[in-house]
């Protein structure tokens, strides 16, 4: 394949009107020319567009995850684990959308060096991985009631008597403060975390996948995963939850009832007044936490809603799970069939391998890879869904008394300000509130928010090219290497689709195939997940991404196409486990795509044909 | 097989023990009926009716007179003993027996196939003892589109004087064998009336991959494709799952089609509006693929198969093999582990991330 070409990152140029937008983002994130060293370097490296984690530009807010796990991967390679060829993952951001490069080791004898602590310290982990995961899960529930438990004060207009009475010293403005403080902390703690095992768990699979590939140089990345499919994994109970309120509505015959609607405070209105209603709804509640903590999104953006925010979407599933199971259906996952499979393929293709040797390698990283795979999965629920519901959540009652005090209109602008700023304000609010005068962040915000909110929407309008700078021949970073897939054929065929004028002349094109089968349907777009109510039986789901709160659609569909996602995404994982075909990462599919044309979907190849 | 030792046997009663018998060709058509394997109907003609035809026409001694120690490099004198040879046995009469069972059996394999003097392949199946080398079985004839009982007789007839031929009789003066003990036996097989044909490898030939399966296809027979005259279709399917990877249309500008008055097979070009069809439909793919797996499983290793599509036959029952033979490039290559020596799963792992991934 001939070279692709990306331009230089100092040569993409401002988008007219948000001149000065760099200072919505940490100062370190843009690309510079004035600083010649800095400049030599981003110009020699190469920079991805990382659009499987942000599909959208990042609101200043946002922007913390960002740093999080800036911090937390390059650390774990760089300084923890000693990862040999490769230091950390160097970030960037043009007009909002972020940039990512891997930073090589170039000297020979710093990578050998770098060998001996890797062997020692990531064999620790290989070694001791299933106690030291059980350890990981108590430090992330322990992370996670913390911030559970933490309470953003309202700042009273006279404090308590018994701040007097019991000596306290402290006020609330100082208590609010630390709150936030804190809040910010547990969340970059909880990041710490996230990356404890992931690059470690990311290596040991895409080592499975080298070896594979070597023996059988036409094996499918797909074949591979499913060899360590039908695992059980945490990421699937939200949707067993559903399935069992289902089941618990039927047996105490208040199904109808339940599927009347999915405004919640009504079904408790009209459920209260029987004990199997009574009895529903304790069920319900206690499903609620923490299953119900699942994000509507991938979790990294604030307008990922979960359900605990909107009850209407597990409602509205447990709907479609009671007229399944009225018509015969047994809501059963098809594990089993899934495991036969899984165990079919695995032994054919080890039956096929002809020296004893790579079998019993065969067998050794297979055995790896099974071992860490449902961390790889777990991780998810954790950090992007359960933490980060909560977090949101946080922040929008900081936001409140910022809104309070007149700074903000509205709570949901407060996530056009950056961590630090939000403190600054925060300490704007707590000594006008102290002194009893008016902030002077009511003059100066709106004003700068205003403007942000114009340059996000310019943003988002934008397109930002694929990668910038010269591509490399190889890359050895493993949290790349998943993330990117293993050619830069996608990215091409992103940057393909880009140089098109009107997405309507597209009449196909690719993604990675994440399930494979083919099968031809109408197609059913939906952006978000409120949008699935309107998705008919046998349709094809076309969506940005899936997360586990989408689980209900997989019984109603013949298949699934993303915008965003690998091998080991949701929708990828959950159609294999269905046995339908999906195709990931299409980058486009949602702009090209409208509802109700026919789509072939190849999920052998990847290929989405618009038949008409 | 048991019993007496029969002058003709159909397909399906031979096996691989009855090589002294049928030859190798025969019993292999004859093991891949048995292992489930949609093979063209036909029957054989036994190394014992071959006996039968030398001893009552009284050619062995003859023929040892013709070309023992025949000097086996003086290709003249190996020449002309092998014309005279192969003169003295095509002018020899079959025994009555032996024409009457072959003329049994051509009728009911007409009878089977519900054409009348159903067109044949005849082809000579050579016995272990004189198969020192596959090039030497190739020597062999192989007559397309024979009807009729006088023309099938006849062939029979050319295909065991093929056992005299100039270099036969040079390589067994050499090797010391002995003219008398050879024999033959000959294939009668229904042709397969293709409309599409090829051959399939149960490995990728392009890499060796084992988990894998190629299949060529052209319109017609599958001259075209084994003779490598066009570019066929290629495709590549998965050996563990059966689902089609990648398809290669070629554009195919000839093919061998039979020619309706002859009855013959005829080079003739392809319609423009085909040349760049697909020549296999998927389901047939699918099915030949699983045939591939079958037919490999029952020899245990990777098998290089000519196959067709017979466009007299209905779809469902209309995928037919041919042949069948071991494959040789890779299988004859010694494979090295691709372990490298590496012991544990963190060795392993460790090379895998200094090697990375390679993008362009």
């Amino acid at each position: 394949m001939a070279k692709v070409q990306f331009p230089n990152p100092h040569d993409v140029e401002t988008i007219p009107g948000t001149e000065g937008w760099e200072r919505m983002y940490p100062y370190q994130y843009p690309f510079v020319t004035d600083d010649p060293e800095r400049k030599a370097y981003e110009e020699n490296a190469f920079w991805f567009y990382d659009g499987l984690h942000y599909p959208e530009p990042l609101y200043p807010f946002d922007t913390i995850w960002d740093e999080a796990w800036f911090l937390a991967l390059s650390q774990y390679n760089t300084r923890i684990f000693s990862v040999p060829p490769v230091f950390g993952v160097d970030h960037r951001m043009i007009n909002g959308y972020l940039y990512i490069t891997p930073v090589p080791v170039k000297d020979p004898e710093v990578i050998q060096s770098r060998i001996a602590h890797f062997m020692e310290r990531a064999g620790y982990y290989y070694e001791n991985w299933n106690a030291l995961e059980a350890k990981w899960e108590q430090k992330m529930k322990q992370t996670i009631a913390d911030l559970e438990a933490l309470e953003i004060p309202k700042l009273p207009e006279m404090e308590d008597l018994s701040v007097v009475k019991e000596g306290l010293g402290e006020s609330t403005g100082y208590k609010l403060l630390k709150a936030y403080d804190n809040v910010i902390d547990l969340g970059i703690r909880c990041w710490q975390y996230h990356f404890e095992f992931l690059n470690l768990g990311y290596a040991a699979y895409v080592t499975f996948l080298d070896f594979c590939q070597k023996i059988f140089p036409d094996i499918p990345p797909q074949r591979v995963t499913q060899m360590i499919s039908g695992i059980d994994v945490i990421m699937y109970q939200p949707d067993e939850e559903l399935k069992n309120l289902a089941r618990r509505a039927v047996d105490l015959g208040v199904d109808a009832e339940v599927r009347k609607g999915t405004d919640y405070e009504a079904l408790k209105a009209s459920l209260g007044g029987s004990d199997a209603g009574k009895q529903w709804l304790a069920a319900f509640e206690k499903a609620r936490y923490p299953w119900f903590n699942v994000s509507t999104g991938t979790g990294w953006y604030h307008h990922d809603r979960s359900w605990n925010d909107d009850l209407s979407v597990p409602l509205s599933s447990i709907g479609i799970y009671i007229d399944k199971l009225h018509e015969g259906n047994s809501l059963e996952r098809p594990m089993e069939a899934v495991q036969q499979e899984r165990d079919r393929i695995t032994a054919e293709y080890r039956n096929l391998i002809s020296t004893d040797e790579d079998r019993a390698t065969f067998d050794q990283l297979l055995g790896t890879a099974k071992t860490v795979f449902p961390y790889v999965e777990n991780h998810l629920f954790y950090v992007e869904h359960w933490f980060h519901s909560v977090f949101w959540n946080k922040i929008r009652e900081v936001a409140e008394i910022v809104k309070e005090f007149g700074i903000i209109e509205d709570v949901e602008d407060i996530w056009y300000l950056k961590r630090g700023e939000i403190r600054d304000v925060l300490w704007d609010v707590v000594t006008a509130w102290a002194t009893n005068v008016k902030p002077r962040g009511t003059y100066t915000w709106p004003k700068e928010i205003d403007w942000r909110r114009g340059v996000m929407k310019k943003f988002q309008e934008w397109s930002p090219p694929p990668a910038v700078g010269p591509a490399p021949d190889v890359i050895q970073e493993p949290f790349t290497v998943v993330l990117w897939g293993v050619t830069n054929e996608s990215l091409k065929s992103w940057s393909d689709i880009q140089n098109v004028a009107n997405l309507d002349d597209i009449d196909s094109f690719k993604g990675f195939p994440g399930s494979p089968g083919s099968v031809e349907g109408k197609a059913r777009v939906c952006r978000t997940v409120a949008d699935i109510g309107q998705l008919e039986e046998g349709e094809i789901l076309v969506a940005p991404t899936t997360s586990p709160s989408w689980a209900p659609v997989f019984i109603k569909i013949k298949a699934c196409v993303t915008d965003v996602g690998g091998v080991m995404s949701h929708a990828a994982i959950v159609c294999r486990e269905y046995g339908m075909p999906a195709i990931v990462g299409t980058g486009h599919a949602t702009k090209i795509i409208k509802t109700g044309q026919m789509l072939k979907v190849n999920g052998t190849t990847g290929e989405v044909t618009i038949v008409k | 097989m048991k019993g007496n030792a029969p002058l003709v046997c159909w397909f399906q009663e031979c096996r691989k023990e009855d090589v002294p018998l049928v030859g190798g060709k025969n019993s292999s058509l004859g093991e891949l009926i048995n292992a489930g394997i949609r093979v063209p109907p036909g029957f054989a003609l036994t190394t014992h009716a071959y006996r039968q035809f030398i001893e009552q026409g009284k050619l062995s001694e003859k023929l040892m007179g013709l070309c023992d120690g025949i000097d086996d490099t003086d290709m003249q004198a190996l020449e002309a003993a092998s014309v005279e040879a192969r003169r003295l046995i095509e002018e020899t009469d079959l025994t009555y027996e032996l024409e009457d069972s072959v003329a049994e059996y051509y009728r009911k394999l007409s009878n089977y196939c519900c054409m009348p003097a159903t067109p044949v392949a005849v082809r000579s199946s050579a016995t272990a003892e004189d198969l020192p080398d596959a090039s030497f079985a190739g020597q062999q004839d192989t007559y397309l589109w024979i009807r009729g009982v006088d023309d099938v007789l006849n062939r029979v007839k050319t295909c065991i004087s093929s056992l005299y031929t100039a270099r036969a009789i040079a390589y067994r003066n050499k090797n010391k064998f002995k003219h008398h003990e050879v024999a033959i036996s000959v294939g009668i097989q229904k042709m397969a009336n293709s409309w599409t044909a090829g051959v399939m490898f149960t490995l990728n030939p392009s890499n060796g991959d084992r988990s894998s399966i190629v299949i060529d296809s052209n319109f017609g027979f599958g001259e075209s494709v084994v003779s490598g005259e066009v570019t066929p279709d290629q495709f590549l399917v998965n050996k563990v799952s059966e689902e089609i990877m990648a398809r290669t249309i070629s554009c195919k500008e000839v093919c061998y089609t039979v020619d309706p008055i002859t009855q013959t097979s005829i080079r003739s070009e392809v319609p423009a509006e085909r040349q760049e069809v697909q020549s296999l439909l998927d389901h047939e793919i699918e099915e030949l693929a699983r045939m591939g797996k079958l037919i490999e499983k029952h020899y245990g290793r990777p098998m290089d198969v000519e196959w067709a599509v017979d466009k007299t036959v209905p779809s469902g029952g209309n995928i037919f093999i041919l042949q069948a033979r071991p494959e040789t490039v890779w299988s004859a290559r010694k494979t090295d582990p691709v372990s490298g020596g590496r012991k544990s799963a963190l060795e392993h792992i460790v090379n895998s991330v200094m090697t990375g991934k390679r993008l362009q």
